[in-house]
């Protein structure tokens, strides 16, 4: 017969555009299905392009009929080929025209943003001056807060919330000691093993124990506490708190009489007050235990040496600034993982914004923190 | 019946759209074994509105993530569109099926245009210029402005979060919608508003949709036919109307009693009445 081959049923579904010479002028005739899922497969799409650009610009005739399927997509497709207007002859079933009508409705052009003005730039730049402002407000507020509450723990022992104190002191204290155990050993491992290769060179052996005794119990047991506290219970606080944001428990602590700032913030405060000096004492031990294992094998100084050496290397004023210093830094982890819980909105973008925050700023304040101190007691200890 | 609703958009040609056999849902615990649906069939055809109503535990929602795929029956099979649903999680799901979460599941990171054009712009294939233009139709057609195109998700409201998401799953134009609760939390004016778009959706589109829903009005007012699982199956599957005249302790309490009561409270005159 004449016919040509029937075509499989894979290509029939393909769309595509083929052009017959009318006497009217050439008329596209679309076939196939113009579907999302045919049209989003790569080779199919980029055929359908190509045939969309040999497609004459002014081709004012276009026949619909031999589409299997059009939805949305392939009608917005042919839509803007026809410049968001229907062609002068135009050949479509009524589900066809409907799909496309449905299109045509709602092909608006999109809201446009506003280009900044530098009267907005402005406002933005006072719209952040204000919320730093407020970080500021809140976090003193925060402070003033824990105070007063410190006072009516003094004066009224009875009602506090030890039970809750406890029970933080066990989650942010002892729960940590493995991971802080662990760092700890390693970092003494490694830096008695890099100081021992220099040391060696210099024939100045036995002062191992001045340098790991010093800057291990002064700088790198706290700092490290710090930090890994920080990053393991500064973040779970402000999730605590931010989801009880989240699921409304706040406002019902409020609506009860309760204050968040006794019962939530206090103890936590207290706790990580208590428990990062503790934490810190811990991570200096591991960390000197590491260093003498790494002195005795690299250098040949045994623990015995090491322990009589320590106290004569190490003035006993670097415990209490040891000490003092973790307990601040305990306390500005809760201060800032609190404020930064508390801020969340009920939303869970927040949240994670939230989180996220809090765990970089109480980092960076730890480590400025810890060079303030470096600066205002560099006489004392050494 | 034009060519292109007769094929659907997807060219599956079979008569049930979701066909499950012998299905086997077996919750296992250290201590028990639950045996939550047991040899449960249902057939679904096209361009229905099926909605599964049961009492609590009786699985009905457990059965809608197995139709997505997103669980494994114990036994049984589930095909979709003619093929097995392990093959729906595969690249281009989006065009097969459409699924509305009953919280919306917006991706709180988007903005309301991103948030539908997601699967499309996944699939890298089409021009950005192509997908805005889509996208934007598609938000329109759930009734929502243009003006909401770069708000947040945390922006708007519970109804507006529902169209937002029902536009993201008829983004690729599926022939399947399934819908989790679709009017809960809801206020009753935004639920009939939202139950005509769902109608009028149906009707434009010729989607077969299947939904689990505790809201009679909803029900009665786009279900074509009722599943009522119960005793681990589906005891009956029939227009609504022939659903409740089915003799069965649960359908008695969930259509007559709940109804019987509501009749009963529009009678009774209130003796404590202030």
């Amino acid at each position: 017969m004449a016919v040509s081959t029937p075509q499989s049923s894979t290509d029939a579904s393909t769309p595509g555009i083929t052009l017959t010479q009318t006497p009217t002028g050439p008329c596209a005739v679309v076939m196939g299905r113009w579907t999302a899922a045919q049209l989003t497969v790569r080779e199919v799409w980029a055929s359908v392009v190509a045939a969309l650009q040999a497609v004459p610009a002014g081709t004012k005739s276009w026949d619909l009929r031999p589409v299997q399927g059009l939805d949305h997509l392939g009608a917005q497709l042919l839509w803007n080929q026809w410049g968001r207007a229907w062609p002068a002859d135009v050949q479509v079933i009524p589900s066809q025209r409907a799909v496309i009508e449905r299109v045509a409705k709602y092909s608006t052009a999109a809201p446009t943003i506003p280009e900044p003005t530098w009267w907005g730039r402005f406002n933005a730049l006072g719209g952040l001056l204000l919320h730093a402002f407020g970080h500021v407000k809140d976090l003193t507020r925060l402070i003033g807060q824990l105070l007063l509450d410190v006072v009516k723990l003094v004066t009224h022992p009875r009602e506090g919330p030890w039970r809750d104190m406890s029970g933080h002191l066990y989650r942010i204290g002892a729960t940590a000691l493995p991971i802080t155990a662990l760092v700890g050993f390693l970092i003494g491992v490694v830096l008695a093993y890099l100081t021992a290769q220099q040391l060696k060179q210099f024939g100045a052996d036995a002062f191992i124990v001045d340098i790991l005794g010093v800057s291990l119990i002064r700088e790198l047991g706290p700092v490290l506490a710090a930090i890994l506290i920080a990053g393991r219970s500064g973040s779970a606080i402000t999730a605590q708190i931010g989801v009880m944001r989240v699921t409304e428990e706040l406002d019902a602590m409020r609506v009860m009489g309760i204050a968040h700032g006794y019962r939530l913030v206090m103890p936590r405060a207290l706790a990580l007050a208590i428990v990062m000096p503790l934490v810190s004492v811990w991570t200096t031990l591991m960390a000197l235990t590491g260093g003498m294992i790494a002195a005795d094998l690299a250098l040949g100084i045994s623990p015995t040496f090491f322990v009589n050496a320590l106290p004569k290397a190490v003035d006993i004023a670097n415990l209490g600034l040891a000490l003092g210093k973790s307990v601040v830094f305990g306390l500005l982890i809760a201060l800032i993982a609190c404020h930064f819980g508390l801020r969340v909105e009920p939303n869970t973008e927040s949240l994670g914004k939230g989180t996220t925050a809090s765990v970089v700023t109480s980092i960076t304040v730890v480590i400025l923190v810890d060079a303030l101190f470096a600066v205002v007691f560099k006489d004392i200890g050494i | 019946m034009s060519a292109a609703s007769e094929t659907g958009s997807s060219g599956f040609t079979g008569r049930y759209i979701v066909d499950i056999r012998g299905l086997w849902t077996v919750f296992k615990t250290p201590a028990a074994e639950f045996v939550i649906h047991k040899n449960l069939d249902l057939a679904i055809e096209r361009g229905e509105v099926v909605s599964l109503v049961g009492g609590s535990g009786t699985g009905k929602t457990t059965l809608l993530r197995q139709i997505l795929g997103l669980e494994t029956p114990a036994k049984g099979t589930i095909n979709i569109l003619g093929q097995p649903v392990a093959k729906l999680g595969e690249t281009g799901a989006a065009s097969r099926v459409g699924m509305l979460f009953q919280q919306g599941a917006l991706f709180s990171a988007f903005n309301v245009l991103e948030n539908i054009a997601f699967p499309l712009r996944e699939l890298k294939t089409l021009p950005d210029d192509l997908i805005h233009d889509v996208a934007l139709v598609k938000l329109q057609m759930v009734g929502l402005g243009a003006q909401h195109a770069y708000k947040m998700p945390a922006d708007l409201s519970g109804g507006m979060v529902k169209r937002v998401a029902l536009a993201r799953a008829l983004v690729m134009d599926p022939p399947l919608l399934l819908l989790d609760e679709p009017t809960a939390g809801l206020d009753p004016e935004s639920a009939d508003g939202f139950v005509s778009l769902l109608r009028s959706l149906h009707q434009e589109l010729q989607l077969t949709v299947v939904m689990v829903t505790h809201d009679l009005d909803t029900l009665y007012e786009l279900s074509t036919r009722v599943a009522v699982l119960a005793e681990q199956r589906v005891i009956v599957l029939g227009p609504p109307k022939s659903v409740i005249a089915f003799t069965h302790p649960f359908v008695h309490e969930f259509f007559l009693g709940a109804r019987g009561q509501r009749a009963m409270e529009l009678l009774r005159e209130y003796p404590f009445a202030v």
